[in-house]
């Protein structure tokens, strides 16, 4: 008898003009000590299969066939057991940290209150479980950290005391739904392994829904790949791994980048199930011969001298001096930029790679620090940003693309705004065509102009992103976290398309990322940033093979490897 | 060619919501009905209540038709001048939703100015604004009203008054509800200026200007338009309420207001009827735009629908 068993389950979300299918036909079964991880891209179904388990699939989304039984109980539509259920036997582990939560509440009152609610034991007894229980996901110093409040505790942390809130009332299943996406990569690792353990301890049934092939290949025992709701292939996951037979499978396999070795450009595959290999090269012909043929000349491009960033230290006081004690979220860092190279900035979160990158375009004012650009400073004396020095030719690409595109503008108009800025009395004959060259570059097809950047998906928008940086003709090109926000297939078309562009273009890189495996793939040299700090900063292959510092080290050590298993 | 654009509209959100929301189609047609009755006043009217060749005191205090002594000629009766209530009404509407209009667009084009500048900006500039809004919003409307009509009146000659009344009246409406658009602008603004696109602008280098009222403006302007709308009837019934009081438009060009005004003075000696029907007709008029303003507001915020 399975622990969970879902059988011919069909999800579907009624809108006013379609029916989304969420799921359909999905199949599948869970063992004690199992863990199974559900992989796809986003939009796939793989949340909603999460939710369907517990019952809270939110209208206008509706169960219409199947079924989902725990121990041959079966759940669906019954709402009696499932409230016995959720909590007691399946516990949740929710993506986000930050929010699962209650601010409001102490760690011991949220604890105690889900363990009385399930298990019929006195405050006293629940009060010394839920110590236990902290102490079993790591939490040192158990007794005194119940006494305080979720904000009290780092992302990590918080995410140990969710699973101490999912194991607390011995669950035979745990689903965690994208449970270290939002975590750094120490910790995730730490997470996973804490997931792994307890599984092992309590012989309990895992279900990890996650995009990261990484996480896939380290923790889970079976793998389910989805696509537009339906399995496309299940099995072991080194056997899938390894030798992946459907399309999805193996265009999700081959695009991840790899983290042992750099390769020359990403393999894509076709939705017929062939490889693509064509690039961008001949597209950028009318860009280059409007631009003017450019040459690398491994000139210094950027200068960063003792750059130091501490926030807050305009507006509030008015103290001229710098206070030892204030947090430097950028702290004396100076590094140098070359044309045509592609420096890689590597860091957790908070440890001040975006903060440069928003200094080095003008967007945030350093405290301390001075910033030349081709040999001319980019801040005055009054610490004001000259933008007219660097004439455009800084440009940045954004993380989020869903929010770095107006979105009560036409594609054309994004695209053309900084073109017309730039070349003021350009004719329009020469605008179009200068837009029409870019979206070329970018591989998206002309119709696109006259359409608004809702109707794109997030890895269409981002192209449609480099296009507008593009139209200034930067020779820097700022690339802050420009895929983590992308399904891998879709990352690896944007990392192909920046390479060519830089090729093409000659253009210089900076490269921002928390993602170790692409830093390597795009970069020439890395610099490694901890907490405001250069940690390391050296050629690529170098700093991989033989990292030096303590941190560098851990870093790699700790990231999840698709090779592992392979 | 019609029923395409109609089933254009209908596909967008904000047409199925209105198609689908009783309050908001009759509160619309209510409203629009009466606003096309007094933009063709002259047509609608049967009388025109300002032409004082037109008005005969004999007819002074007429009832509505259906009661004793009622005249067909004049449906709801007459007032002590011997105007129709009923052409009287639909010109007195007309100015209502003249200074309405005009004075929340007023306080539109103020506030938001305000409002988008001190978000964007930031700094000294951003708490002067809003320090000043914030002591605006303790003095009551009609306070503020009554105080720029004081001055007004302190200021301009007594012949220019009648003349300027209704341009004070806009002004001093406008001026007691910015602040609610200054508030509500600027708060969006926040959230708008941290996004990227605003970023992207900045680092290609556009000016100040461009990115607050090209890039940002296009994006708020939902919260100023729902806003827009409820203030609107508030305008209306603070007009009124000043004409009421006597400071709003003088007699000549009566409002809603004034006349109700005038029928008080009669509601105890039996003609109700020169108050009672202004006041329904500015119940309807201010309920069918704040009724409307609820459905925007509603239908524009998706995170409001209930389940």
């Amino acid at each position: 008898m399975s622990l969970l068993e879902i059988k011919n389950l069909n999800i579907s979300y009624k809108t006013r003009k379609e029916t989304i299918v969420a799921s359909s036909n999905v199949n599948f079964t869970l063992e004690r000590g199992e863990i199974l991880g559900i992989v796809g891209e986003s939009g796939s179904g793989k949340s909603t299969i999460a939710n369907a388990i517990i019952n809270l699939i939110d209208p206008p989304g509706q169960i219409t066939d199947g079924t989902i039984k725990i121990d041959n109980k079966e759940l669906q539509n019954n709402e009696e057991i499932i409230q016995k259920i959720r909590g007691k036997k399946i516990g949740f582990v929710f993506q986000d940290p930050q929010t699962s939560l209650n601010p409001l509440f102490k760690i011991k009152d949220q604890l105690i209150e889900t363990i009385q609610t399930h298990l019929n034991i006195p405050y006293e007894e629940a009060l010394k479980k839920s110590i236990n229980l902290l102490q079993e996901v790591g939490i040192e110093n158990a007794t005194k950290r119940i006494e305080d409040y979720p904000h009290q505790f780092s992302g990590g942390m918080r995410q140990r005391v969710v699973i101490a809130l999912a194991i607390s009332c011995e669950p035979d299943l745990i689903i965690a739904d994208e449970p270290t996406t939002a975590l750094d990569v120490s910790i995730q690792y730490q997470i996973l392994e804490l997931l792994k353990e307890l599984t092992k301890k309590r012989n309990l049934g895992v279900v990890i829904i996650t995009h990261d092939m990484g996480v896939i290949a380290e923790t889970t025992n079976k793998v389910i790949v989805m696509r537009h709701g339906l399995i496309v292939e299940q099995g072991n996951t080194k056997d899938l791994l390894t030798n992946p037979k459907s399309t999805e499978a193996r265009s999700l396999v081959i695009s991840v980048p790899p983290t042992n070795k750099k390769i020359k450009r990403f393999k894509l595959i076709g939705p017929d199930g062939s490889e693509i290999t064509s690039s961008s090269a001949n597209l950028t012909k009318n860009i280059i011969k409007t631009w003017g043929v450019r040459k690398n000349t491994n000139q210094k491009l950027l200068e960063l001298q003792n750059i130091t960033k501490i926030f807050d230290d305009q507006s509030i006081s008015y103290r001229k001096k710098i206070d030892e004690n204030a947090v430097k979220a950028v702290n004396n860092v100076s590094f140098q930029l070359f044309e045509g190279e592609t420096l890689g900035l590597v860091g957790e979160s908070g440890s001040g790679k975006s903060t440069i990158a928003k200094i080095i375009t003008g967007l945030v004012r350093p405290s301390v620090g001075k910033l030349e650009y081709n040999g001319l400073s980019l801040y005055n004396s009054k610490r004001k940003y000259q933008i007219d020095k660097s004439r455009g030719q800084i440009q940045m690409i954004f993380q989020d693309p869903y929010s770095s595109l107006n979105p009560r503008f036409k594609v054309k108009d994004i695209i053309a705004e900084p073109i017309k800025f730039f070349q003021k009395g350009i004719t329009r004959n020469d605008l179009e065509q200068n837009v029409n060259d870019l979206i070329d570059i970018v591989g998206m097809t002309r119709k696109s102009l006259d359409r608004y950047p809702h109707e794109f998906s997030g890895g269409q928008r981002q192209r449609i992103s480099i296009a507008r940086a593009l139209a200034t003709r930067p020779r820097l090109l700022i690339c802050d976290e420009p895929t983590s926000a992308l399904d891998v297939s879709i990352q690896a078309q944007i990392l192909n398309l920046l390479k060519d562009i830089q090729d093409e273009l000659h253009l210089t890189m900076l490269f921002i990322s928390h993602d170790l495996p692409v830093i390597r793939q795009m970069c020439n040299r890395i610099i490694v940033l901890k907490n405001g700090i250069v940690c390391e900063s050296k050629d690529t292959e170098t700093l991989f093979n033989n990292p030096l510092h303590e941190y560098t080290k851990e870093l790699i050590r700790l990231m999840p490897k698709i090779e592992s298993i392979i | 060619m019609i029923k395409k654009t109609f089933n254009k509209m209908y596909d967008t959100d904000i047409g199925y919501s209105f198609f689908n929301s009783k309050i908001a189609i009759i509160s619309s047609s209510v409203f629009f009905i009466i606003f096309l009755c007094s933009f063709f006043a002259g047509i609608v009217a049967p009388y025109n209540p300002f032409d004082p060749a037109s008005v005969s005191l004999m007819d002074a205090f007429t009832p509505p038709v259906w009661s004793e002594g009622g005249n067909a000629s004049f449906f709801l009766g007459t007032d002590q001048q011997g105007r129709d209530m009923f052409s009287t009404m639909i010109y007195g509407s007309r100015i209502s939703l003249i200074v309405g209009f005009a004075s929340i667009f007023f306080a539109m084009i103020l506030g938001v100015f305000l409002g988008v500048t001190a978000g964007y900006i930031g700094g000294r500039y951003e708490i002067i604004v809003m320090r000043v809004t914030d002591i605006q919003l303790t003095i009551p409307t009609i306070l503020m009203a009554l105080l720029v009509d004081g001055i007004a009146r302190a200021v301009i000659s007594r012949s220019m008054h009648d003349e300027m009344a209704i341009y004070v009246l806009i002004f001093a409406i406008g001026i007691s509800e910015w602040p609610q658009f200054a508030r509500v602008t600027r708060a969006s603004t926040l959230v708008e200026k941290n996004k990227e696109y605003v970023s992207a602008s900045r680092i290609i280098g556009l000016s100040n200007i461009i990115i607050m009222f090209k890039h940002i403006l296009p994006n708020i302007l939902r919260p100023i338009l729902v806003i827009a709308t409820i203030g609107l009837a508030l305008a209306i019934i603070t007009e009124s309420t000043l004409s009421f009081l006597g400071v709003g438009v003088p007699p000549t060009t009566p409002s809603l207001g004034t006349l109700i005004r005038f029928g008080n003075n009669f509601l105890f000696s039996g003609e109700w009827w020169i108050t009672f029907f202004p006041a329904i007709f500015l119940v309807v008029l201010a309920l069918s735009i704040n009724l409307l303003g609820d459905w925007m507001r509603d239908a524009l915020n998706p995170k409001l629908k209930k389940r």
